[in-house]
């Protein structure tokens, strides 16, 4: 019997169960305790006058640093501009080699060999949005394709996209099944891609939607959840990360299993990043303050942040000069 | 193995605001000396004294009522609507310019967090301010007739959990609807008091108008018992209120009372969980839980009590507490020794009755008044931690298994000053709120406060209302209407 779920307390067993059908996956999913919006923006709000200072704010840039996926997803992305954004990656700031690298380069599908091959064995994995991203009105084949090729030319993660039409007809079982194929193609052929699965909240239009598509998306497979492609207003916010970081929090308690998170978009400044770093501190706590479970998507953000740390070394502010343009 | 994310200390700095070594009693207009004593003001995060204050006699008590009744019969009764408003308006800028010196001072005497006095008591302050002086030209409008008046020289004593916020109270309504005022602030945090009375200088308030007399219970008592008071309002502890009813019996002032509070705080099964424990958070651990609407009483739903708790602690746990001037605190220091021996006997009350205690780990300051935020399981209806008001970090855990348990128990306590609802389902909100005897109840949220809003309790949690158009009627004569 399918576990009527006030989800409170759920564990592997009502999981299981909730995904026999799109019935009981629409009862599981509509059984998870609400978010009452203004409470939850409140409360990030709240959090985001946290002052981070001093010896505080080098860590955390530090962090942030390594914790970003360094993207491009332009259609006048060239082959020059990868190995500029891979070089960058690797050692951001030219003249000091104590700043960390970042987590990952994240590319369209046709240039994950090229960046794969810029990066090497530097430590720097290699992400690829697939799927028909950023809309994934595409066929599953089509998309299985698009993620089977990323894969083979190297991609160490993907960075898939749900079909929000979908999900918000309530086709619910079509939305897991299609992550599930995904993930499968992830793990072709003796491949590990960690599957990083986007929700584009800001087409989700509720936190209630949020919540749910995280959970339809942990279920179905998700190492990461990730907000937005970047192409759609409004992108990552904070109050959607503190759902989304409550979903991960909670998936844990119910699987004992870690899950990942990856705001995307929108996350430009310092101040921003630090805001998105104490959501996490005080949402799901230490565990979750390293690059294997949190990423920032973000492309000027870097530049930010090593402005920021130039200022914390030289005690002045440096101009855009300072830094690389890509 | 990830390295713990340590906050830096962000200590707002302290030199905003000049503290003077001593005050007199603020008097028609100016600072004079008291013919009584003095007592000392200290932080309560360190113990530390701040200023010495006078203690008012009868004599200057009497001189404050004098300069209060010169005040209203010679200027502010004949002063236009219109210019009341013009005053209120002045002071209500003023506040907002000076508002980081407010807060600061504010966090330094009562210990409060100071992203509380910053972001919640001065801004709250200042929106009374402006909200009242919108209604001083507009009172023939309010609903009491068409022209009302004002009672004349209103006599108030607010207590020390919000000193600047409970001053607004009472002053911004009484000079809008044209009364002047000598009010009395609490005898720990008399000095944002002290600071407003330089702003009514500053905003070239007529002298006499606003009168501040410190000084401890003597004083208060001299003040609510003066024959030349025709109002009295009151905020504080239902034992002085009740006091204080005795003494005006039999006189023709007018009297409104906020008084203590043990509000329930009711959550559903389908209430949304995460936002749920904020309220709760927010509810009693907001201002160390020296609110008297704080929702001390937290009444779950059987079927999720386990899991409710679990996640209750788990957040408790990240609470900062410690200097209340650090930008990242949460928990700031109790007011007074006194009242921190009044939370210690209460709680080890609950441990006697066999109620479970929790508490969350944190590192108190060796110097300073401190208790960390607890947690009492398995209390029920009849403990003393579930009837008395604690005025403290504790919260008391009870469950009930349907909505008419919910409202028998929410409603079986001498007091009814606030109630909080937490649900999912719109039409549940509503039939509860119809059926709690509570002053204030909130849906989904708890602890917030608009000056539009009235405010104020059912039985042993006083009478009148404060706030908004029915805030206007405690200070006017509306006997007429």
């Amino acid at each position: 019997m399918t576990r009527s779920p006030s989800a409170l307390a759920v564990d592997q067993g009502a999981l299981d169960d909730a995904v026999r059908s799109d019935a009981a996956l629409r009862r599981f999913l509509h059984g998870l305790p609400g978010v009452d919006q203004v409470g939850a923006e409140a409360r990030a709000a709240a959090l985001s006058t946290r002052s981070i200072k001093t010896t505080a704010k080098a860590f955390a840039i530090d962090l942030a640093i390594s914790m970003i996926d360094l993207t491009t997803l332009q259609g006048n992305d060239t082959q020059g501009k990868v190995r500029t954004l891979c070089a960058k990656a690797m050692r951001p700031d030219p003249h000091d080699a104590s700043v960390p690298r970042t987590a990952a380069v994240c590319v369209y599908n046709d240039l994950v060999g090229q960046a794969r091959e810029e990066l090497g064995d530097s430590g720097v994995r290699v992400a690829a949005v697939t799927t028909a991203f950023p809309s994934g009105r595409a066929s599953l084949a089509v998309k299985l394709a698009d993620t089977r090729d990323a894969v083979v030319q190297g991609a160490d993660e993907v960075d898939m996209v749900i079909d929000r039409g979908a999900f918000l007809s309530g086709r619910y079982l079509e939305v897991f099944e299609e992550i599930q194929a995904v993930k499968q193609v992830c793990h072709e052929n003796g491949a590990d891609a960690h599957l990083k699965v986007i929700l584009e909240t800001g087409e989700l239009a509720t936190y209630d939607n949020v919540r749910r598509a995280s959970w339809l998306a942990m279920m179905a497979g998700a190492d990461f959840i990730k907000t937005s492609t970047g192409k759609i207003s409004p992108a990552a916010t904070l109050p959607v990360t503190l759902v989304m970081l409550e979903a991960c929090r909670d998936w844990r308690d119910a699987t004992g299993r870690m899950m990942g998170m990856k705001p995307a978009g929108g996350i430009s400044t310092t101040k921003d990043a630090m805001k998105y770093l104490v959501l996490v501190n005080e949402t799901v706590g230490t565990d979750w303050l390293t690059p294997d479970w949190f990423r920032f998507g973000a492309s000027s953000l870097l530049n930010d942040l090593l402005l920021q740390r130039q200022k914390m070394s030289t005690g002045r502010y440096s101009g855009p000069d300072y830094v690389t343009v890509d | 193995m990830p390295t713990p994310f340590e906050y830096a200390p962000a200590p707002e700095s302290r030199s905003v605001v000049d503290i003077a070594p001593s005050y007199g009693l603020f008097i028609d207009g100016e600072f004079v000396d008291g013919t009584g004593g003095a007592i000392k003001s200290i932080n309560p995060a360190t113990e530390e004294v701040l200023s010495e204050v006078a203690e008012a006699s009868d004599a200057d008590v009497d001189r404050a009522v004098k300069a209060a009744r010169r005040a209203y019969t010679r200027v502010w009764s004949k002063t236009s609507g219109k210019d009341r408003a013009k005053y209120l308006f002045r002071i209500a800028r003023l506040v907002q310019e000076r508002s980081r010196e407010l807060a600061v001072l504010e966090s330094l005497d009562n210990g409060k967090p100071i992203k509380e006095s910053r972001d919640v008591d001065i801004p709250l302050v200042a929106a009374h301010f402006f909200y009242y002086a919108g209604w001083a030209d507009k009172l023939e409008h309010a609903g009491f007739g068409p022209d009302p008046r004002p009672l004349g020289v209103a006599g108030q004593v607010i207590p020390w959990n919000f000193p600047l916020l409970m001053l607004a109270w009472k002053i911004a309504p009484a000079l809008a609807a044209g009364n002047t005022v000598v009010l009395k602030p609490a005898e720990t945090t008399p000095l944002t008091a002290l600071l407003f009375a330089e702003i009514c200088q500053q905003a070239d308030l007529p002298p006499g108008v606003v009168n501040i007399v410190t000084g401890a219970g003597e004083t208060g008592r001299a003040l609510v018992s003066h024959p030349g008071v025709d109002k009295v309002a009151f905020t504080g502890s239902t034992e002085v209120g009740k006091a204080i009813a005795r003494a005006v019996a039999g006189t023709d002032k007018r009297l409104t009372l906020e008084l203590g509070g043990k509000a329930a705080n009711i959550v559903f099964d389908d209430a949304p969980i995460d936002q749920a424990v904020e309220g709760i958070v927010q509810g009693i651990f907001f201002n160390q839980g020296h609110v008297c609407c704080a929702g001390s009483r937290l009444l779950v739903q059987e079927s999720i009590a386990d899991e409710l708790v679990a996640r209750l602690k788990r957040r408790l746990s990240t609470l900062r507490l410690g200097d209340p001037l650090d930008k990242n605190t949460d928990i700031g220091a109790i007011n007074s020794l006194e009242q921190l021996e009044r939370i210690r006997h209460l709680a080890g009350v609950g441990d006697d009755e066999g109620a479970e205690r929790w508490t969350a780990e944190c590192d108190l300051p060796a110097k300073g008044y401190w208790f960390a935020p607890t947690v009492f399981t398995g209390v029920s209806q009849a403990h003393r931690i579930a009837r008395e008001e604690i005025f403290g970090p504790v919260l008391s855990v009870l469950t009930f298994r349907t909505p008419s348990e919910a409202v028998e128990k929410a409603n079986n306590t001498p007091y009814g000053l606030s109630a909080g609802i937490w649900t999912d389902k719109g039409s549940r909100i509503l039939k509860m709120a119809d059926q709690l005897r509570a002053g204030v109840v909130w849906a989904n949220t708890f602890n917030r406060f608009d000056p539009t809003s009235p405010f104020g309790g059912y039985k042993e949690s006083g009478y009148g209302r404060e706030g908004g158009r029915h805030g206007l009627a405690a200070y006017l004569d509306v006997t007429g209407a």
